[in-house]
């Protein structure tokens, strides 16, 4: 029986520690991981609870992060509850057992740190990990801070094993700027948050010879399209779950997630729109422009899969202009957040400025005063009543200045 | 919002450092962040580390910072990292060094008619720790100057972030507290 974890009603802990206290909490059975970089801190952590007798489950360390996430396959299909963290390129590695995680309906949890990819190598952080793996078909939560990426952590396991779910879900978190950066978290007790994820419910166990089943087997044109048509319906369908699961968070510890997150959006005219660490600094520069008169809100999603589509068009609905910031090289086209949340908002008959920024890659300062030129870059259009600078731009880039459209 | 920027060679204990002070500043109820720059890089090679205080949660993740305190934790690093960067008017530096505050801004001259203060904890570290670990009298002297927490009180606090420790190592860090706190100057 493990022993309980002495912890105080506030800890400093980075992201890498909360998720690895969160892992701690939630029993899993086996966690297999890569043991070094491009892993996290936060196998090692765990590894660490293990040794010292705070987990009952197993830690396999495995050659790669292919073999990693595989591990959590067969540990999910025969079943058990499994989880494993990673970032960057492990993440890359980790890419075609992802689909074989959703494919076979496993509600592994994975949490990632968010980190560039290389070329060049770059060890900080970006969102080029989750953007590769957005559409792998697995349930997407965001963190913008280390109590964040723990909360979301303990929910990921209630949300993804859900019986009307059944799903693998990540928990993103910026790479060095959350990862990296202690700051107050209230965790749960242990008691407390064993019994918020309860109990592994197995399905279709892979080891119940009585009962046989077969996992991941082939489907050709007969049977394929239904399968995946499925798996995207039980997506779509599980924020009915993801808001159950907030509701009884919020409950508990008085901590409040939606599929959407609004700042000051209620009289905004211009919006900055991003994902990570960002959203909480974007606070900062809005306040500062409602100082100047300037009526400045923030959205972000806290579920980008399944993309919150509806909610994403009614909290943009009023405003005048919107800048969707991508943390990730957007490779011959616009950042997804700007293609998504135009679509967003088109579909619904809403047509404000749209611009897109792309920054912060590879881990270059996205500071205050640059989140204010955006504000009074929106400020002109949304004054204009059109886009009077380049749709595409590069913030914080060094020399001549990029643009695109 | 307080800030405090470290500057400490890889290995040195800043990050270390940084952190241990987030821990007894937020036992008081205040929020904190401690965070560092990293890179590729290896132990021996200079790097920054950051606090940030304030009685309100923190949002504020940019890395740039207008520290209101320096703390050079390796002596070398005052003539080759550039320690007054963003500064403000009324920026304290306090220097690790064998020198007098006279003699270490003779030998470097951008820190005239800032308010310094000096400390030699490569000297306390290795008397009272017996290795080159400078982090712990920083924080010592950075409670005399800075008058944030009273000495018995921030030992004490100190104590319990060091509990996982022995208590050898753990006397060892209270006496080098002690001695910065009581030797800067």
């Amino acid at each position: 029986m493990a022993k309980k974890y002495e912890l105080n009603e506030v800890e400093v802990w980075d992201g890498n520690m909360a998720a690895a206290h969160a892992l701690r909490q939630a029993n899993i059975d086996i966690v297999a991981a890569y043991p070094i970089t491009p892993s996290t801190p936060i196998v090692q952590n765990y590894s660490k609870f293990l040794a010292d007798g705070y987990v009952d489950g197993e830690f396999i360390m495995v050659e790669s992060e292919h073999s990693a996430m595989s591990g959590c396959v067969a540990a999910s299909a025969a079943g058990v509850r499994a989880a494993t963290a990673t970032s960057s390129q492990g993440f890359a590695l980790m890419v075609e057992v992802l689909y074989q995680a959703s494919g076979m309906r496993l509600p592994i949890v994975l949490t990632v740190v968010n980190r560039a990819l290389a070329a060049p190598l770059n060890v900080n952080g970006d969102h080029s990990d989750m953007y590769l793996g957005r559409d792998a078909g697995w349930i997407n939560l965001c963190s913008y801070n280390p109590q964040e990426a723990y909360d979301l952590t303990l929910m990921a396991f209630r949300i993804g094993e859900d019986l009307n779910v059944r799903l693998p879900v990540m928990v993103h978190q910026d790479g060095f700027i959350c990862s990296h950066t202690a700051q107050n978290v209230r965790p749960l007790q242990d008691e407390e948050a064993a019994e918020f994820v309860g109990e592994y419910k197995a399905v279709n166990t892979m080891l119940d010879v009585a009962n046989p089943v077969t996992h991941g087997v082939q489907t050709e044109e007969d049977w394929h399209f239904e399968h995946k048509a499925r798996q995207h319906n039980d997506l779509m369908n599980s924020v009915k779950v993801i808001k159950e699961v907030f509701a009884e968070f919020k409950d508990r510890t008085g901590r409040e997630y939606d599929l959407v997150y609004t700042y000051k959006m209620d009289d905004a005219d211009v919006a900055i729109f991003a994902l990570g660490t960002t959203v909480e600094s974007a606070q900062i520069a809005a306040d500062q422009m409602r100082e100047q008169g300037i009526k400045a809100g923030v959205v972000s999603l806290r579920v980008l899969r399944p993309f919150p589509f509806d909610e994403v068009a009614k909290a943009l609905g009023n405003v005048k202009a919107v800048a969707a910031m991508d943390r990730s090289a957007p490779g011959g086209t616009f950042g997804m957040l700007f293609n998504e949340i135009s679509a967003a908002l088109l579909a619904r008959g809403k047509s404000p400025v749209i611009l897109n920024y792309i920054y912060g890659l590879g881990g270059r300062d996205t500071t205050i005063t640059m989140l204010k030129e955006v504000y009074e870059e929106l400020d002109k259009c949304a004054k204009a009543g059109e886009a009077v600078v380049p749709l595409q731009q590069f913030l914080g880039l060094r020399g001549p200045k990029l643009s695109f459209y | 919002m307080l800030e405090i920027r470290w500057h400490s060679r890889a290995g040195q204990g800043a990050v270390t450092g940084a952190k241990g002070l987030a821990d007894v500043v937020a036992n008081t109820g205040k929020y904190v962040q401690a965070f560092a720059f990293y890179g590729s890089a290896k132990r021996g090679a200079a790097m920054t580390a950051y606090n940030r205080v304030d009685e309100k949660p923190i949002l504020n993740h940019e890395k740039f910072m207008r520290p209101d305190y320096v703390l050079v934790i390796d002596p070398g690093l005052t003539y080759t990292a550039d320690i007054t960067a963003n500064e403000k008017e009324n920026t304290k530096y306090i220097i690790t060094t064998h020198l007098s505050k006279e003699e270490l801004i003779k030998s470097q001259p951008k820190l005239e008619g800032k308010e310094v203060y000096v400390v030699d904890c490569m000297q306390i570290s290795l008397d009272t720790i017996g290795r080159a670990i400078p982090n712990t009298p920083m924080l010592g002297a950075l409670m005399k100057v800075s008058g944030m927490f009273d000495l018995d009180y921030f030992q004490n606090a100190m104590k319990k972030v060091l509990a996982k420790f022995p208590q050898k190592i753990i006397d060892a860090n209270m006496a080098a507290i002690e001695r910065a706190y009581n030797e800067v100057q």
